[in-house]
């Protein structure tokens, strides 16, 4: 082949890929992408995930082509996988893990074409939104009932790491606990994990042989629910899913995130054109945070009274935190009558006054 | 009896219930780097253990037959790398490695269906009144069998290894495969038995995770609890009474950092995390020192292939 023919083809090449392009794009499903932090089967945080990207395949089916990588560790391997569902031509690509955050960044530069959401973050660019739910709703909701169950009158949290999603849900805890139950203590033992049923498990036996009778958890796995069943007398909460094999007892109630309405709006506002990059912080109204059905465990009027807070943090007529509060160290949190705004809330990295357990620096 | 907010009896309960995973895959390793070889897959070992004994417990709903299983599962792994390493005299390093990675993957192929299945539980074992002594009956008599087993086990190997003419043959072995296989000894045949029971005891430290200490399957559940096994013959110096020690003292700083969490303790978790494995690397660096003109510590013919020429 001499150079002219080459340039020849080349050039045709580049002409025929140039305009069959668009006319392919149309009848190509949009391909979507996600990443999880841990494994579909974790049975938590990336199985709701998982199940919020199915709802998008059955809403859409063949208009839409979606994929995931699991088990994706944060950090660098996570710019990695996010590089190679871009590459892979997903145009849409969900990051769900809080330390996917810079990846994310770095990656959605590179690829200024392609849509990036980032879930529980708060780095946004034009090509990358932010979406989050109000978990700290259904933290109230379990501090209200386990502050009325417990009979050592002390809490056990197990922390994830110490970022303002986790601290909400302790404060948030905390506080509804301490409300129905003024001796109410909250103890907390940092996993420094998403997802390590080992660890978890440990974490939840240590907070067990401190006296704990009721378990909240942060982390992802089932194992403290086993641990709970175990020992027998300590109820637990479903984290992310509703963790329902564990049953009326220990698991008591849960906090279920459901994504599929918002993944299913997205991708709808992709195939439309209108998305645009935003922040989104759903809550128990717009229904992407959903109380687990609360068992018979539960007496009565306790499951009445936190079903009233349900409803009434929904309709807004509670907030979970609402002044007077104070700091741990004892400075002004919020004034009386003042209600904790979101940006307050997103930046919260500290415990409230009568937690007595060190903050980790 | 509380120490600054730490119950000690429970946080020694706590220990002996979370080293055992480890203890077991520990003194299996032992046994067979005693007889000269270096098997890395013991994080590939356990995870196949974990899976292959949860399902056959959850199969069953016998957690007996679940141990069986992953003893049998550990082992099997175990003598493919034995076949691979002493049959083909492929490189031992790099052949432990590729078994972890393949244990890894194979495990998270096979657990697919019993993620959120919860297994068959394994009972403590009833003592009776020994169980309401104080201090003691806490700590000693109040575990599952499994505990006491791996227990017996370290006992049981530093025994054979020390007074047993079946130890002085492995350990011949593993100091020297060529004087060994001059005296008649089948140096093969040898180093598959110790590699079999090394599997065997690491699939047993895996199926222990998933049916007793978490309880249940996940994907990558040892999270790295093979290479804490590793690290610990290492810093047992080869004797088992070593490996029940290191063992337990791994296990207790993280019981330990957990339960100084749950008092109320804002502790360095990142320093505790890392202090087993500092204290490996400077047992490590006394043992050189000592051993620097006389013995080494590790057995003499360790990783090394043996190919009989004659």
């Amino acid at each position: 082949m001499n150079r002219r023919s080459f340039l020849k083809t080349t050039a045709a090449t580049t002409l025929v890929a140039g305009v069959g392009l668009p006319a392919f794009a149309a009848d190509e499903p949009l391909k979507i992408g996600f990443i999880y932090v841990g494994p579909v089967g974790d049975m938590g945080w990336s199985y709701q995930h998982d199940q919020g990207r199915k709802a998008i395949e059955e809403k859409y089916g063949d208009k839409v082509k979606t994929s995931f990588i699991e088990n994706v560790p944060e950090g660098p391997d996570a710019e990695r996988a996010l590089t190679q569902l871009a590459l892979a031509g997903n145009k849409l690509i969900f990051a769900t893990s809080f330390g996917f955050m810079d990846a994310t960044v770095n990656v959605a530069k590179k690829f200024p074409d392609v849509k990036f959401e980032h879930a529980t973050g708060y780095k946004r660019a034009d090509n990358l939104a932010t979406y989050d739910a109000k978990f700290y709703q259904g933290r109230a909701i379990q501090g209200t009932i386990g502050g009325r169950m417990t009979k050592t009158n002390k809490i056990g949290y197990i922390g994830s790491f110490p970022i303002p999603e986790v601290y909400q849900g302790i404060n948030a805890a905390y506080l509804a606990a301490k409300k129905v139950n003024p001796d109410v203590e909250m103890k907390v033992v940092w996993a420094y994990t998403w997802f390590d049923p080992a660890k978890e498990a440990d974490a939840a036996a240590a907070l067990i042989a401190d006296g704990v009778d009721v378990l909240l958890q942060h982390t992802d796995s089932t194992a403290p629910q086993a641990k709970a069943q175990e020992a027998g007398n300590v109820i637990t909460f479903g984290q992310a899913s509703d963790m329902s094999s564990f049953a009326p007892k220990p698991r008591v109630s849960s906090t279920i995130d459901n994504w599929a309405p918002y993944y299913i709006k997205r991708a709808g506002e992709m195939m439309d054109g209108s998305w645009k990059s935003e922040a989104t912080w759903g809550g128990i109204d717009t229904g992407m945070v959903e109380i687990g059905e609360i068992s018979d465990a539960v007496p009565a009027e306790v499951k009445a009274e936190a079903l009233k807070l349900k409803d009434d943090i929904a309709s807004g007529a509670v907030h979970p935190f609402a002044g007077p509060l104070n700091k741990q160290d004892g400075s002004v949190f919020l004034a009386d009558g003042e209600m904790a705004t979101d940006e307050q809330l997103q930046s919260m990295t500290f415990y409230v006054e009568g937690i007595t357990a060190e903050a980790p620096k | 009896m509380t120490i600054g907010g730490i119950d000690i009896i429970g946080l020694t309960a706590m220990l002996m219930g979370a080293s055992t995973p480890v203890l077991l895959a520990a003194t299996g390793e032992l046994v067979a780097e005693k007889s000269g070889v270096l098997n890395l897959g013991v994080e590939g070992m356990m995870i196949m253990g974990a899976v292959a004994g949860f399902a056959a417990a959850v199969a069953t709903g016998n957690p007996v037959l679940g141990f069986v299983a992953g003893a049998l599962a550990g082992a099997l792994m175990a003598l493919l790398f034995a076949f691979l390493t002493q049959i083909f005299l492929s490189n031992q390093v790099a052949t432990g490695l590729a078994l972890t990675l393949f244990g890894l993957g194979l495990s998270a192929l096979i657990g697919k269906g019993y993620e959120g299945v919860r297994p068959p539980p394994t009972a403590k074992l009833d003592f009776g009144p020994l169980a309401d002594i104080p201090v003691i009956g806490p700590i000693l008599f109040s575990h599952d069998w499994i505990v006491y087993l791996s227990l017996l086990l370290v006992a049981v190997v530093w025994f054979v290894l020390r007074y047993t003419r079946a130890g002085l043959i492995l350990r011949a072995v593993g100091e020297s495969h060529d004087a060994a296989h001059a005296l008649g000894y089948r140096v093969v045949a040898v180093r598959f038995a110790a590699l079999g029971f090394g599997g065997a005891l690491a699939g047993l430290g895996g199926a222990y995770l998933s049916l007793v200490r978490v309880p249940q399957w996940t994907e990558g559940m040892t999270a790295g609890a093979g290479w804490i096994a590793l690290a610990i013959v290492v810093f047992a110096s080869w004797r088992p009474w070593r490996v029940l020690l290191g063992a337990y003292m791994f296990g207790g700083i993280t019981a330990l950092q957990l339960q100084l969490q749950a008092a109320g303790y804002a502790i360095p978790v990142h320093i505790l995390s890392m202090a087993p494995y500092v204290i490996t690397i400077i047992v490590l660096v006394i043992l050189s020192a000592l051993h620097r003109h006389g013995v080494q510590a590790a057995p003499a013919s360790l990783g090394k292939s043996f190919h009989a020429s004659s």
